[in-house]
């Protein structure tokens, strides 16, 4: 198993591997959005209160578990490239910031275009929206941070820190609705119970594995582009380089 | 102990450190995180009465009167309430019955608003359930 995990985890492998399961992300990305935006738009009603207003949810809602899980999994692969010192575990947390930091920033600006017509404010300072900001700014501190360096390796160290301190911000964020009085409501899908109608939750349910299929198309597409600059000096990549010339 | 158990030690200290910190200042920082308070705390005197500050609650039922563009309503958590006096634009989903928060200060015993913010409650359903329900509400 270990010898296995060892040898796809070598940038050359997964160089290889990760053009074949490409395909496997991005197709599914296409037919559940299609699907998705069909369920959204067409088959889920409008909202007892909100009306048609409901429907930003169908973006906002799996954009912030997206921003939550995308940062979850930037710190775990930090955590694994500081650990066992994997330099694919590095490369896939690098580039899983700047598409985590896309995500909070579309949570965020759907959030407020919802809040103002259903609150009566774009924003306010609640424990909800001031903890997904804060992770906006972690997302944000860890891209400067990698970028501050010259050796990846210095630099995947020095972020994966941020990345793993960062990591204590994810519960609070989670929790945030239930620890503390806030403007922003509870959840209304958890492990235990759904409280919506059923068509709107198969929308919800759409988008959101299509966000995560699309998270892993842009991981593989940016990963293998970051492993082509980081060994640009092995021969494998000069190799691959050659052969594109020809 | 090798470098690789090293490191992992480094990692756990780190979470740990973080998660200590996070609790120290959450600990400091008390109801000051709330982001409103209820009539009852009100009452109990929990809220910084002669500054302003947020009121959180349901809207009485019967109790909103408009006058041009001042409301009157009262803001109930079903044992305390307070009246509030508001003049300006509410956000769509006021109504009776609604959670709302609101921004101002106590002036006599009445509530004076400078902002009437609307909670929403996590059920979402289409209008025909919520006929439904409210129907079924009634014949009980």
């Amino acid at each position: 198993m270990w010898k296995w995990i060892q040898a796809f985890a070598s940038p050359q492998n997964f160089y290889r591997i990760s053009e074949k399961i490409i395909p496997w992300f991005w197709y599914p990305f296409i037919a559940l959005t299609l699907v998705g935006l069909y369920w959204a738009l067409i088959v889920s009603p409008a909202d007892y209160q909100q009306g048609e207003s409901v429907r930003i949810m169908y973006v906002h809602v799996p954009a912030a578990w997206m921003s939550l899980f995308i940062y979850v999994v930037m710190a775990t692969a930090g955590g694994i490239g500081l650990i066992w010192q994997i330099k694919l575990a590095n490369v896939v947390a690098s580039v899983s910031a700047p598409i985590g930091a896309a995500f909070t920033f579309l949570a965020l600006v759907t959030g407020a275009v919802w809040g103002k017509p259903m609150w009566g404010t774009w924003w306010v300072w609640d424990a909800r929206l001031t903890s997904e900001l804060i992770l906006l700014f972690l997302y944000l501190a860890y891209i400067s941070l990698n970028n501050a360096f010259d050796n990846p390796k210095t630099a995947s160290k020095a972020s994966s820190v941020l990345a793993i301190v960062g990591l204590v911000n994810i519960p609070i964020i989670y929790y945030s609705v239930e620890w503390w009085n806030s403007l922003h409501q509870g959840s209304s899908v958890s492990v235990t119970k759904v409280s919506m109608q059923i068509d709107m939750f198969y929308a919800l349910l759409l988008i959101s594995f299509a966000f995560k299929f699309l998270y892993g198309t842009l991981v593989l597409m940016r990963a293998r582009d970051e492993i082509l600059v980081r060994e640009q000096n092995s021969r494998w990549v000069k190799e691959i380089v050659m052969e594109g010339d020809k | 102990m090798t470098k690789r158990q090293n490191r992992m030690v480094f990692v756990a200290l780190l979470v740990a450190g973080a998660v200590l910190a996070a609790t120290l200042l959450f600990q400091a920082l008390g109801s000051n995180t709330n982001y409103f308070y209820s009539p009852t705390e009100v009452t109990e005197g929990k809220a910084p009465i002669g500054k302003s500050f947020r009121l959180g609650g349901l809207v009485g039922n019967g109790s909103v009167k408009r006058k041009d563009m001042t409301v009157n309503f009262d803001v109930t958590d079903n044992k305390n309430k307070f009246n509030i006096q508001y003049t300006g634009i509410l956000p769509d989903l006021f109504r009776e019955g609604q959670g709302i928060i609101t921004t101002g200060s106590l002036v006599n015993g009445t509530f004076v608003a400078t902002e009437v913010l609307a909670k929403h409650d996590e059920n979402y359903m289409p209008p025909e359930v919520a006929d439904a329900l409210k129907k079924a509400e009634k014949q009980k």
